[in-house]
């Protein structure tokens, strides 16, 4: 198992940082969009609900693999030439996005209506009050669900080694087929998702204690 | 303080999780029974061959069943060995998954495009070659990329499949060249479609049954290698490999493998059949 | 179109129902052993038995912190040193099973927590034994309050199965690759048809959850 961690750092590293990268980027852009298609869901606009809730239940039931292999297959054959690693972050941000967007809408919902009257009856517009008012406290009771969400896109960009994203699973096939020691290539690989998953869940635990 | 030790109490198990799991990787695989005396006793060998390689292992979608030269090679090797009522079993493998399944037992032996490396030969047992291909590459008709020498270029993508020895190969032929490692030839194939690539590289046989699938597609570059084909089998069975070699040698003397060359590459553009009959 | 009206012949839709059988048979065999081992976890994560319950813990976070592929690596390539050759549909089922019994482990016991403490001395006061109790009262409840988020991890399996194609499990990515591997012609319409044939699957039953749930609320 040293030999492999010695022998394979560098492709370790980059697996681990092309990783982070994709979950970081996946995790900003499902978080803005996910916000947006839960206000789309609880705007009094009943056009808007339906956009918002067709995305969601299409993005939730359609396995994460089959989204990024298709951004990667179909997408640059009828529009646009992407490669592996922005395929794949492409998909995982979609995916997370309709898990972010029930989160969120659960938050929104769960902030007393009470708030959003009393802002309206003050002068705030709509969007004020949702954006000063509504929004700030329903991230608060996200948070921790948020924070799991961030583990399982760590997690699940492992998808990425299915379309040659370089990120620590493809590393890991790549690592496995070379070295010939399927188990412990796949045993190290699986110490560098702990390193990130681990700590993180921990804190999410004491957070949500905290919050509690 | 007493978060403190709980946490170092994480690690400890860690580490002793860790040092199990490696421990349990380095045993020695399971199988050191005698595969031959097995597979007489059910009348049973069992291969792993590739399912999305045209004309070596291909998954008919009509009847669930593979067909290709390699099947045909596995089917005739078991009749020879086991008898007229001998029964060859198919188990689907790929180029990342076929070592673990032969070492771990899952398979007896490997039918599956497999090139004899020096490498390989540290971890696994070939049999005499049985078929000699060469790699090569696949690009668009109409490709500025003629050789391997165009792709020794920065920035240039190849594609490949993980676990080929065609991937390890093309780091040293174009090192300056990006290398995609796709899972099996069906997604490589499916990648250079989409641009994704250039090139695909792999061994001329695998190419032309690609570009025979593929119209728009031609294989390109000669062949800058030798990969003479072997069927893999565990290390320490001595008997079976024997009695593998024994029957190829047989099927290559009664015609039989000539047979089953000229019915899959008889008829393949750019491939010499007569050149490769035994 | 001709593409499509090809793609969609009868030869090829028979070959993906097949894959979709095999998704399904791992599916519901997975989802019944991961609940019930799932159970079997998330009390023993509750019940606080000394060592055990930390050890089971420990175990448990492992393996919700691992990617899924990794766990069916592990399966299907590591059981075999441990004297223990797995088939490709069990080596799948297997993984299926220990990551999502991890997870509803997790999802399970924070059902229990939330159970009002209350019924569980009200349960003891009537003499009920703490074991009973527990059984009897305390952990309907929890599955109850729990149904939504339990159905979703289900839905999650299912849609993960699909991962297993990297071990060559016959499943419906599988069996769609096989066909557009063949002809690429037929890409998008593999494509559409399987993202359809996992849309129903898994709308339904989040459907039906959504129906269970409102009839024990």
């Amino acid at each position: 198992m040293l030999y492999i961690l010695t022998h394979y750092w560098s492709e370790l590293i980059q697996g681990l940082g092309y990783t982070l990268l994709s979950s970081i980027i996946a995790l900003i852009f499902s978080t803005i969009i996910g916000t947006m298609f839960a206000i789309f869901e609880v705007l009094p606009n009943r056009a808007m609900q339906i956009i918002g809730r067709v995305y969601i239940e299409i993005f939730r039931n359609i396995p994460l693999l089959v989204i990024a292999m298709f951004f990667y297959v179909i997408i640059p054959m009828y529009v646009a030439k992407i490669d592996g690693f922005t395929a794949g972050t492409i998909g995982l941000t979609i995916y997370t996005s309709s898990f972010i967007a029930e989160t969120v809408r659960a938050g929104i919902l769960a902030v007393d209506d009470g708030q959003m009257e009393g802002a309206r009856a003050n002068g705030m517009s709509y969007w004020q009050a949702m954006r000063f008012i509504v929004l700030p406290q329903a991230f608060k009771i996200v948070i921790p669900p948020l924070g799991n969400q961030f583990i399982n896109l760590v997690k699940n960009s492992s998808v990425l080694a299915f379309v040659a994203g370089f990120d620590l699973m493809y590393q890991g096939n790549s690592i496995a087929s070379l070295s010939l020691d399927t188990i412990n290539s796949y045993v190290v690989v699986g110490l560098f998702y702990l390193v990130i998953t681990l700590p993180l869940s921990y804190y999410m635990r004491h957070l949500e204690k905290r919050l509690a | 303080m007493k978060k403190t030790y709980r946490f170092l109490g994480v690690i400890g198990l860690l580490g002793l999780l860790i040092v199990g799991l490696s421990a349990c990787g380095s045993r020695k695989a399971l199988s050191q029974q005698d595969v031959l005396t097995n597979d007489k006793a059910s009348k049973t060998i069992t291969w792993g061959v590739k399912a999305d390689t045209k004309l070596f292992g291909l998954m008919d979608v009509k009847d669930n069943t593979i067909k290709g030269f390699d099947a045909d090679i596995a089917t005739a090797i078991t009749k020879k060995i086991l008898g007229k009522d001998g029964k060859a079993k198919f188990v689907q493998v790929t180029s990342q998954t076929r070592i673990p399944l032969l070492k771990n037992g899952n398979i007896d032996a490997i039918i599956a495009t497999m090139t004899i490396t020096p490498e390989r030969e540290k971890q696994v047992d070939f049999s005499n070659s049985y078929f000699d291909a060469g790699q090569s590459l696949l690009v668009k008709k109409g490709s500025s990329i003629k050789s391997v020498k165009d792709l020794n270029k920065a920035g240039t993508k190849v594609i490949g499949v993980t676990g080929a020895n065609s991937v390890a190969n093309i780091k040293k032929y174009a090192p300056k060249a990006q290398v995609l490692e796709l899972s099996d030839y069906a997604q490589a194939m499916t990648a250079l479609k989409s641009g994704q690539g250039v090139a695909l590289t792999t061994d001329n046989g695998i190419l032309y049954g690609m570009a025979s699938q593929n119209p728009g597609y031609q294989v390109v570059g000669g062949a800058f290698t030798k990969e003479p084909y072997g069927i893999a089998i565990n290390k320490g069975q001595g008997p079976f490999k024997k009695e593998v070699n024994r029957a190829l040698k047989e099927i290559e003397a009664d015609g039989t493998y000539n047979r089953i060359l000229k019915k899959w590459f008889g008829n393949v553009a750019g491939f010499n059949y007569k050149e490769a009959s035994r | 179109m001709q593409n499509f009206i090809e793609a969609y012949s009868w030869v090829n839709l028979r070959f993906l129902l097949e894959g979709l059988w095999v998704t399904v048979e791992v599916s519901i065999i997975s989802i019944i052993a991961s609940f019930v081992i799932g159970s079997i976890l998330g009390v023993l994560r509750y019940v606080k038995i000394k060592y055990l319950s930390a050890v089971v813990g420990f175990i448990v976070d492992i393996i919700r912190n691992l990617p899924l592929i990794l766990i069916i690596f592990f399966t299907y390539f590591g059981l075999p040193h441990l004297g223990f050759k797995p088939g490709i549909i069990f080596a799948a089922v297997l993984a299926m099973t220990i990551f999502e019994s991890a997870m509803l482990a997790e999802i399970i016991r924070s059902g229990i927590l939330a159970v009002d403490y209350g019924q569980m001395e009200g349960a003891r006061a009537n003499g009920m034994s703490y074991v009973q109790a527990l059984w009897h009262i305390v952990f309907p409840q929890a599955i109850k309050k729990t149904i939504p988020t339990i159905v979703s991890q289900f839905i999650s399996l299912i849609k993960d199965t699909s991962l297993a194609t990297i071990i060559v499990l016959p499943e419906l990515l599988n069996h769609a690759q096989i066909i557009y591997g063949q002809n690429s012609a037929y890409i998008l319409p593999m494509f559409l048809m399987i993202a359809l044939m996992y849309f129903i699957i898994c709308y339904a039953l989040s459907v039906l959850s959504r129906i269970l749930d409102k009839k024990l609320a």
